[in-house]
C-alpha cells in the first residue's frame, strides 16, 4: 500500500466552545447522545477535503425569504449578514450557507410543529446564499418570533435562526443557531447555554448593526461565523 | 471576537432541531451519483437512539473518494479535478423517515494512499448539540486490515463501522446513537 500524503489537520475546537452532547438540561438529549467517548482520529484526506458546493445549489430567491411567495410574510423585516471566517481570520470564501426558521409567530412550516400559531402562507422559512470572494453572506428575511416547548415547566426557545456551513473541509462542518442580542429567554434555555463558555454563548448572538439598516425598508443584525483554522504543520504518519 | 493567541473564537455548535427538513432537504440529497452510474449501490440503514427506537427526525450526511481514490479538492494530492465518473458528487445528504431509515445512492470509492476505501458520516439530530461522526468501512475489503483508522478502534466494536451485504447492489449500515451496540464515533 502507498504511503499516506502528509496532511495538515483542522486544529481542535478549544474547551467549552462546543457544548457537550451529554447535557440533561436538554432532555432530548437522554437517549441520543453516545454513551462511550469518540475515538479520537488524526486528520486525514477524507478530513480535509469536503464537498465544495457553491451556486449550482442556488434558486433565484433562496437568499431571500420574504419573496419566496406570492405576497410578502408578516413580521419585521430584517437583513441578516456578516463574514464567514476561520478561527486564523481567513475568509472562507465559496461556500454555501443554509438557513432554516419560524415564521413572525413562532411556527415553523413543518406538519410536525403543532402549537397553536398561525401559519403564515407567504413564508417557508428556509434560504440558502454561498458567500463571495472574501467570506460575505447576507439574507433578507422577518424576524422569527419564540415559542413554547415541552423540555421543561413554560420553557420558551429565544428567537433564533438555524445556520449550517460546509467550510472547505469535513472538519469545518458547522451547524448552529444565531439569536437576537439582548433576548430575555436566554437565562431559561437549555439550548443556547449548552455552551459552556460564557463568551462563546455570546459569539451566537447577532449584532443590532444601524449602518446596515436600510432605511425606510429593513432593519439589520450583523452574524460573523468563525470555523475551524489549520495546524501549520503536516502530520506524517510513522513508517513501520 | 478576539480570543487568546490572536485566534477567533469558534462559533459554537447547536442542535439542528426537529424542523432541519425546511433548510436542509434536497430532492437530489441522496444522490451522491446520478441513477444509472455503473457500479451504482444503495447505503443505507436504520438510525436508532437509545431505547432501540428509530430516529426519524435525523440527518445522515457521507463524504467520499470517487472509485479511482481522488477528490475534486485542492487538498487532494493530485490537485483538484472533476472525477472521471460523470456526475460524481461526493457528498450525499439523507433524512430519516417515518421508521429511521436512511439511504444513498453512490459507488464504492476508491483506496486512499495508507487507507482502505471509506466514507465519512455525519449524524445531526435533535437532541444532538453537535453531529456525530463515524466511518463507513466495506465487507470482504483486504484492506480493512491495514487501515490505521480501524486499528485504534477497540476490537469487539470495530464491527460497527463495516457495513454488511445487503441483497444486490445494497450494503446496509445501521447506526446506533447509544446503549448496546452503540456505533463507534469519532472525534475529528
Amino acid at each position: 500500500m502507498t504511503l499516506p500524503h502528509p496532511v495538515a489537520g483542522y486544529r481542535p475546537a478549544p474547551d467549552g466552545a462546543h457544548p457537550p452532547l451529554d447535557f440533561p438540561e436538554y432532555r432530548s438529549t437522554g437517549l441520543r447522545a453516545p454513551a462511550q467517548a469518540p475515538i479520537v482520529v488524526r486528520h486525514r484526506l477524507t478530513e480535509v477535503t469536503g464537498p465544495l458546493l457553491a451556486g449550482e445549489r442556488l434558486g433565484p430567491s433562496d437568499h431571500d425569504l420574504t419573496t419566496q411567495h406570492a405576497g410578502e410574510p408578516l413580521g419585521q423585516r430584517i437583513v441578516v449578514f456578516g463574514r464567514v471566517l476561520d478561527s486564523d481570520g481567513r475568509a472562507v470564501p465559496d461556500t454555501l450557507v443554509e438557513i432554516w426558521q419560524a415564521n413572525a409567530a413562532g411556527r415553523y412550516a413543518h406538519a410536525r410543529d403543532n402549537w397553536p400559531a398561525p401559519l403564515d402562507p407567504n413564508f417557508t422559512g428556509g434560504g440558502r446564499v454561498v458567500t463571495d470572494a472574501t467570506g460575505n453572506y447576507s439574507f433578507t428575511t422577518i424576524k422569527p418570533g419564540a415559542y413554547p416547548w415541552g423540555n421543561h415547566h413554560n420553557a420558551w426557545r429565544p428567537a433564533h435562526i438555524h445556520f449550517s456551513l460546509f467550510g472547505r473541509a469535513f472538519t469545518q462542518r458547522l451547524v448552529t443557531q444565531m439569536y437576537f442580542p439582548d433576548d430575555p429567554l436566554f437565562a431559561q434555555d437549555p439550548i443556547f447555554n449548552s455552551v459552556p463558555d460564557p463568551k462563546a454563548r455570546q459569539r451566537m448572538v447577532a449584532a443590532f448593526d444601524l449602518e446596515a439598516t436600510r432605511p425606510e425598508w429593513a432593519l439589520a443584525f450583523r452574524f460573523d461565523i468563525v470555523l475551524r483554522g489549520r495546524e501549520q504543520t503536516p502530520f506524517e504518519e510513522p513508517h513501520e | 471576537m478576539s480570543e487568546s493567541a490572536g485566534r477567533l473564537g469558534l462559533t459554537p455548535s447547536q442542535t439542528v432541531g426537529p424542523f432541519l427538513s425546511i433548510g436542509l432537504d434536497w430532492a437530489d440529497g441522496p444522490d451522491v451519483v446520478p441513477a444509472g452510474t455503473p457500479g451504482e449501490i444503495r447505503i443505507g440503514g436504520v438510525l436508532y437512539d437509545g431505547a432501540g427506537e428509530p430516529v426519524t427526525d435525523g440527518l445522515i450526511e457521507t463524504w467520499q473518494a470517487d472509485p479511482d481514490g481522488h477528490f475534486d479538492h485542492p487538498e487532494d494530492p493530485r490537485g483538484a479535478a472533476a472525477s472521471s465518473l460523470p456526475g460524481f458528487r461526493g457528498f450525499g445528504r439523507a433524512a430519516t423517515d417515518g421508521e429511521g431509515r436512511w439511504e444513498i445512492r453512490t459507488v464504492k470509492p476508491g483506496a486512499l494512499p495508507g487507507e482502505a476505501p471509506h466514507i465519512d458520516v455525519s449524524v445531526f439530530a435533535r437532541g444532538l448539540l453537535d453531529r456525530v461522526v463515524t466511518r463507513i468501512y466495506f465487507p470482504d475489503e483486504a484492506a480493512n486490515v491495514t487501515d490505521p483508522l480501524l486499528a485504534e478502534v477497540p476490537a469487539d466494536r470495530a464491527a460497527t463501522l463495516v457495513a454488511r451485504p445487503d441483497g444486490p447492489g445494497r450494503l446496509r449500515f445501521d447506526i446506533r446513537l447509544q446503549g448496546d451496540g452503540e456505533t463507534v464515533f469519532l472525534a475529528v
